[in-house]
């Protein structure tokens, strides 16, 4: 296709995001974003023994931030949760082969994302 | 690649009409002179070419031929009608009276004034974003010395009620601007009839060259150049003339003005066919803009729980070009983040910040067919399922359903 604001992986993402969905008995979900600010993203985690074995998401925004969490969830399966903390919005963006300047935040969301998942799944298994 | 090449973005520009290339062509090649050097047969060709443009964009919009200043476009006609009758009548007073749906051009030409003292009183417009022209009456004050409300606002499509606004400022002695980049070449615009001292024109915007405009300056009007040079275009705008432009201008306009009402009523089939497509087929849309005052062939509307960008990428993907007033589509090559705010006139008509993201204007142009709009019918309710399927925001509402909340 003509080449537009976005790298030809964002647009596969985009267009085929994976992972699409809901995890019933998740371990952990996080929330970020707010509709009003253009972008939203809920995702689901679920974590067997210290390791993520599965990760889904649902995203409301723009083709940056459904790439972005598209991408981060393909990164995140299989990683222990530790190795998931350390992702950065910065590797999301270089993993879909940059993001443009003013979509940076969408990098960020997932990653606050997976953070707040985390989170969530801290909470709910205290060590 | 897209199996389909649909430009459904004539709001943001139209392309060149082949006779209007025909009638630049020479002042490309041949006929390179100056109008400025009008002494040997090149310069003289120039003023010839310069001259016959100014009556015919005169006649388009039922002005004399001295009323029209050539501009690079309506953002520099904006940015003249706005600050240089600021300036010039700056002892008259410093109130400027301005409606919130304008474009940027007239807009941001409103801090500066600001800072020099001037004081500006914004007037809002409705739901349907048409501004009050009684709300323009009572914001005039004795040292008001200009109004500007567009003649159509490109975004969602609403004619503004320009006549009624220009009564009022003939009666109060005011100056009154109208920005009519998008309706110009599309509905019909006698400046006489809407009373209006300044009107910006854009050629592009119907079917001629980027980078000519024009400031139509009714005779008597004082105005301060804002470009310091020579005595060009009666001495309102500095500037060797962009002569090839100003033919093709001019050769647009006569176009125009005689092919319109044809290009009207075959643009208002196909919007119904459009409109009452999507109506049918997507739930969850509102249509924006005024549903019968509107400019020919466009639909404007937004989506609940779909992002605008994503709607716009999926139509391109499917061969459709459109324009969105989505936070994110908005500037992609800005720099900063504070550049994706939501579009200013669908938070001017109370569409909540969180649904503005979802704006789609479909502006549709003489070229375009009933195929066409019907393609764009075939894809678009798959596009929003798409979205939905992906949207938390979607899923909670199906959720509430199902609870029968």
């Amino acid at each position: 296709m003509a080449s537009g604001p976005y790298s030809a992986k964002v647009m596969d993402h985009f267009m085929n995001p994976r992972n699409v969905g809901e995890i019933e008995d998740a371990s952990g979900v996080g929330e970020v974003g707010n509709p009003a600010c253009g972008d939203m993203m809920r995702l689901y985690l679920k974590v067997e023994g210290g390791r993520i074995v599965d990760a889904k998401f649902r995203t409301f925004g723009c083709g940056a931030a459904i790439a972005s969490s598209s991408m981060l969830t393909e990164m995140i399966k299989g990683k222990t949760v530790e190795e998931a903390r350390a992702i950065t919005n910065r590797h999301v963006a270089d993993a879909l082969d940059g993001l443009p300047a003013v979509k940076i935040h969408c990098s960020v969301m997932a990653e606050e994302a997976v953070k707040s998942a985390l989170d969530d799944y801290a909470r709910k298994n205290p060590a | 690649m897209p199996l389909a090449h649909i430009f459904f973005d004539h709001i943001s520009t139209t392309p060149l009409d082949p006779r209007v290339l025909e009638a630049m062509m020479p002042y490309l090649t041949e006929w390179y002179g100056n109008p400025s050097s009008h002494i040997h047969d090149q310069g003289q060709r120039a003023v010839q070419a310069v001259d016959a443009a100014r009556a015919e964009v005169a006649r388009f919009v039922n002005a004399n031929p001295q009323e029209i200043v050539f501009t690079s476009g309506s953002t520099e006609a904006n940015n003249l009608a706005i600050k240089g009758a600021a300036a010039a009548c700056a002892k008259k007073g410093k109130h400027l009276v301005v409606s919130e749906v304008e474009h940027f051009s007239v807009l941001n030409a409103l801090p500066s004034l600001r800072n020099g003292g001037y004081e500006v009183t914004t007037l809002s417009a409705d739901s349907d974003g048409k501004v009050d022209p009684d709300d323009v009456r009572r914001a005039i004050r004795p040292d008001t010395v200009l109004v500007s409300v567009m003649h159509a606002n490109a975004e969602i499509g609403t004619i503004e009620p320009i006549g009624e606004i220009g009564r009022i400022t003939r009666e109060r002695e005011v100056l009154f601007h109208t920005d009519a980049t998008a309706s110009a070449g599309h509905i019909p615009l006698d400046v006489r009839e809407a009373g209006a001292d300044l009107v910006t024109l854009s050629a592009h915007n119907f079917y001629g060259p980027k980078g000519t405009g024009a400031l139509v300056v009714r005779e008597g009007v004082r105005l301060d150049s804002q470009i310091d040079g020579g005595f060009q275009e009666m001495g309102f705008r500095a500037g060797t003339e962009n002569v090839p432009g100003i033919a093709g201008m001019g050769k647009a306009a006569a176009i125009a003005s005689s092919e319109m009402g044809e290009w009207a009523s075959h643009l208002r089939r196909l919007e119904k066919r459009l409109r009452d497509g999507i109506a049918s087929s997507v739930t969850h849309l509102h249509f924006t803009g005024h549903p019968t005052d509107r400019l020919p062939g466009h639909v404007s509307f937004w989506v609940e729980y779909a992002e605008g960008e994503s709607l716009l990428l999926f139509l391109s993907v499917h061969g459709v070009m459109a324009a969105s007033g989505s936070a994110c589509s908005s500037n992609l090559k800005g720099r900063d983040e504070e550049d994706l705010v939501a579009s200013h006139v669908l938070r001017a008509i109370g569409v909540p910040s969180d649904i503005c993201t979802g704006s789609i204007t479909f502006s549709m142009g003489k070229g375009n067919t009933e195929q066409e709009v019907d393609h764009v019918l075939s894809v678009l309710p798959g596009i929003v399922r798409r979205l939905w399927e992906m949207s938390p925001t979607y899923l909670d509402y199906q959720k509430k359903i199902l609870q029968g909340g």
